[in-house]
């Protein structure tokens, strides 16, 4: 089985390293071998963090170069276009709507870049409102559970591997919020709700 | 046991443990920080935060040389601080085993160098073990205190960012409980001046040969991966994964001694092949070494400096490259900040209006030598600040009109900064040295220090009285003052510079993220609001320029610090109205 690498890009404090870890978990119940990088330090102070994952039958490289990866997760817009480039052509592309802006266009001293929506939808992402849904299943928190709802319905894990790790692996006080999220997150998908 | 998924800073922590290790000490340093934050939570092992590396080291020594296991952790920069024992331990040889992780950072996500740590071994005389991935972290650091005891030497694991911070699966195995040796009195051994430590010197030659013996037997930890007799690659470290990924034909001899190297079967393999290559990042340990041995290793287009990937194997292999997309320009870089609330936000903005030039220092804020605060004038290693200050003062570069400030962070000034201040007072040094006193170890994520009396088992013990140190050195002039306080900050840095004596500036207010209990939050009255752009120069992230340049306060970031307040000249920052719904989309 050839090996599959996943990229979740986002900005420090979106929850990406925990998605990222909740996937190598998934993985690795499945029997799967799994690599996972990370990079914080500098990162964790506001500023990008991409995570990658990658499973198979025997993963050697723990990071990958542009056009190797085959599902990119991006927790921002700016980071989904930073990150477009790890993805190969016929990736898949999830991309939340939230945008976060970075300090020099907090500042003024560059703009907040335009039409990455468009640029996005031209490689042929997929979008969707994880804030929103993450809402609705109880906290805005849970938005990194449903990017990993919508992501889960373009691998073959099966959903209750996915609903135990996550039981296992976030607070024992948002276990409900959580599941309900990944829920929300793979519906939306699964009935094309990711807008086009 | 059913195989987990660790981290290779978690792995080495487990291994250490299964190896009876007894003591864990170290200072935190990226990416080598979660090792000891790891052990400290595993049965019968006392771990430690040392103020610095060599403290570190010395400690472990005497665990060693009271005839108990103890492991060390540091980041790459962190082996120069410790280096004075290192060297001479290795003479002494040990008792209980004694291992050093020491953690290399190429490509520099969070560190001020790339060093190549494979090179304190021949340096040092020190073995030097590389694992590839998080198993074999977990297997050559039980590795590495077998070695320690059974050739009398201190081992380094060498790791870097992407085996410390990468996760893999790990069987994990049981503690075995190493028996402590009972502490002889050994002056030939232990004490190390000229007679004792000639002999010792020759006994370590005698402890590496041996060393060499055991690496090249078949006991050795070094492996093959027998692929085609066209291509040999000799690799060690993460490099052999890219490797293995990106030439899968080829046949790969994998370094697992980095120091001393098995020579007589790295000869053999590249006997057995008809090219031989070799793949490293940081640095061409492994390439001069072969080319020593009289192997002839070919030129690759290796970049000499960063992180090698399995792309940039295959490109210097004419393997090909993926086909890729074409991205997106000109998007906005997104560098670290200092959070909302930030402290050393109120410090710097009070330097800048004192036209200071900022000798600084590593911690979080560093942060300050970028836009807009652009603060800090210098950062090379930690302590330099306070040295540097002083030095600039004795070139005539500190004026009345631009006076220089030495700027450093409180556990930075625990771990080297005490001396340089020690080294100002008394040599009758003139300046001002800024202590940026936030209660924590910010940076690396949170440590206590010895100024919080933290320990790293969560004990509050003593804490450092800054006021009373600087006191003790002479020093007449110590001034606190909160830094959120920007008026008073501002007088008294202006105060402390026109002085022709040294004096301190303690800016003290805690990190924002230890408050748990958030202020007031503010907001921005739109009509008061002139576009002046003053609060938005503070680089807060929670304050962004709206249409027109007006100021926007993000309620969900800010914390209510109110430096924005203090700046602002037309009274258009006020409390936000009851805290709104901050989950509500
Ligand atoms: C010799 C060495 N050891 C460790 C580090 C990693 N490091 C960089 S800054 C820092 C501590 C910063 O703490 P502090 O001075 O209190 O500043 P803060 O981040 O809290 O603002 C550490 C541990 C280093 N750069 N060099």
């Amino acid at each position: 089985m050839a090996v599959t690498t996943v990229v979740l890009a986002g900005v420090g404090g979106q929850g990406t390293i925990l998605a990222a870890d909740v996937l190598a978990k998934v993985a690795a119940a499945a029997g799967l071998d799994v690599k996972l990088s990370e990079v914080h330090g500098m990162a964790q102070r506001g500023g990008s963090v991409d995570t990658t994952v990658r499973f198979g039958e025997q993963v050697h490289s723990p990071i990958v170069d542009p056009g190797m990866a085959d599902h990119l997760v991006a927790f921002e817009l700016i980071e989904a276009a930073r990150c477009l480039r790890f993805v190969r052509p016929g990736g898949r592309l999830l991309v939340n709507t939230r945008i976060i802006d970075p300090l020099p266009v907090l500042i003024g001293d560059t703009e907040r870049p335009e039409g990455l929506e468009g640029a996005l939808e031209t490689e042929g992402a997929v979008f969707l409102d994880a804030e929103q849904l993450a809402c609705q299943a109880g906290s805005p928190k849970s938005a990194n559970i449903v990017l990993l709802g919508a992501l889960s319905t373009g691998l073959e894990f099966d959903r209750g591997q996915w609903e135990s790790v996550i039981e296992e692996r976030v607070p024992a006080a948002t276990v409900e919020v959580n599941l309900r999220a990944f829920e929300l997150g793979r519906q939306a998908c699964i009935e094309g709700e990711c807008m086009r | 046991m059913a195989a987990i998924l660790l981290s290779g800073n978690e792995a080495i922590a487990r291994g250490a443990w299964e190896a009876g290790v007894a003591v864990g000490v170290a200072y935190p340093g990226t990416p080598s920080t979660e090792t000891l934050q790891n052990l400290v939570l595993m049965e019968d092992v006392i771990a430690e935060w040392a103020p610095n590396e060599k403290v570190a080291l010395e400690v472990a020594a005497g665990v060693s040389m009271g005839g108990r296991r103890a492991l060390v952790t540091m980041k790459h920069v962190g082996m120069n601080v410790a280096a004075d024992p290192l060297f001479t331990l290795a003479y002494t040889g040990v008792s209980g085993g004694l291992v050093v992780l020491v953690a290399d950072d190429p490509g520099m996500h969070s560190s001020q160098n790339e060093q190549d740590s494979r090179n304190w071994g021949p340096f040092a005389r020190v073995p030097v073990l590389e694992p590839s991935d998080s198993a074999e972290a977990l297997a050559f650091t039980k590795l590495a205190f077998e070695l320690s005891e059974r050739f009398d030497i201190p081992v380094i694991v060498r790791s870097v960012t992407r085996i410390s911070h990468s996760k893999g699966l790990v069987e994990v195995g049981e503690r075995i409980e190493a028996e402590p040796k009972p502490y002889e009195k050994d002056a030939a051994k232990w004490v190390m001046m000229p007679a004792m430590a000639r002999k010792r010197r020759l006994d370590l030659d005698e402890r590496m040969r041996a060393l060499t013996e055991w690496a090249e037997s078949d006991e050795g930890p070094d492996t093959v991966h027998e692929g085609s007799t066209e291509l040999g690659v000799v690799v060690s470290g993460v490099a052999y994964q890219y490797v293995r990924e990106a030439l899968p034909e080829a046949s790969v001899y994998k370094v697992a001694l980095g120091f001393p190297l098995a020579a007589e079967r790295i000869k053999r393999f590249a006997a057995s092949v008809d090219r031989i290559a070799v793949v490293e990042e940081a640095d061409t340990y492994l390439a001069k070494s072969l080319l020593a041995m009289g192997i002839p290793v070919e030129e690759t287009s290796l970049p000499a400096d960063g992180e090698l990937s399995p792309g940039k194997v295959s490109s210097a292999f004419g393997m090909g490259e993926p086909e890729t997309r074409a991205g997106i320009e000109g998007l906005p870089p997104r560098p670290p900040l200092m959070c909302p609330g930030c402290p050393h936000r109120g410090a710097f903005y009070a330097l800048r209006k004192a036209r200071a030039t900022v000798t600084g220092d590593i911690g979080c804020y560093t942060l300050a030598a970028l836009q807009p605060l652009a603060a800090m004038d210098s950062c090379v290693c930690m302590g330099a600040g306070i040295g540097m200050a002083h030095g600039m003062a004795l070139a005539g570069a500190s004026t009345e009109k631009k006076p220089v400030v030495g700027v450093i962070g409180d556990s930075t000034f625990a771990h080297s900064g005490v001396t340089g201040l020690m080294h100002m007072a008394y040599n009758a040094g003139v300046g001002t040295i800024a202590i940026l006193d936030n209660r924590i170890t910010a940076m690396t994520g949170h440590q206590g220090n010895p100024v919080t009396g933290r320990t790293l088992s969560g004990r509050q013990n003593r804490e450092l009285d800054l006021e009373a140190l600087c006191a003790a050195m002479g020093i007449e002039h110590v001034t606190v003052v909160d830094p959120h306080d920007l008026a008073e900050t501002e007088r008294v840095v202006k105060e402390e510079v026109a002085r022709d004596e040294l004096s301190v500036i303690i800016m003290r207010a805690p990190c924002a993220l230890l408050l748990k209990e958030r202020e007031a939050v503010y907001a921005v009255n739109d009509e008061a609001c002139t576009a002046c752009g003053a609060c938005i120069r503070l680089g807060c992230p929670a304050i962004s320029s709206v249409e027109g340049g007006k100021a926007f306060i993000d309620v969900t970031l800010c914390v209510g610090c109110a430096q924005c307040v203090q700046v602002c000249r037309f009274d258009a920052i006020e409390p936000a109205g009851p805290a709104c719904d901050i989950g509500g989309v």
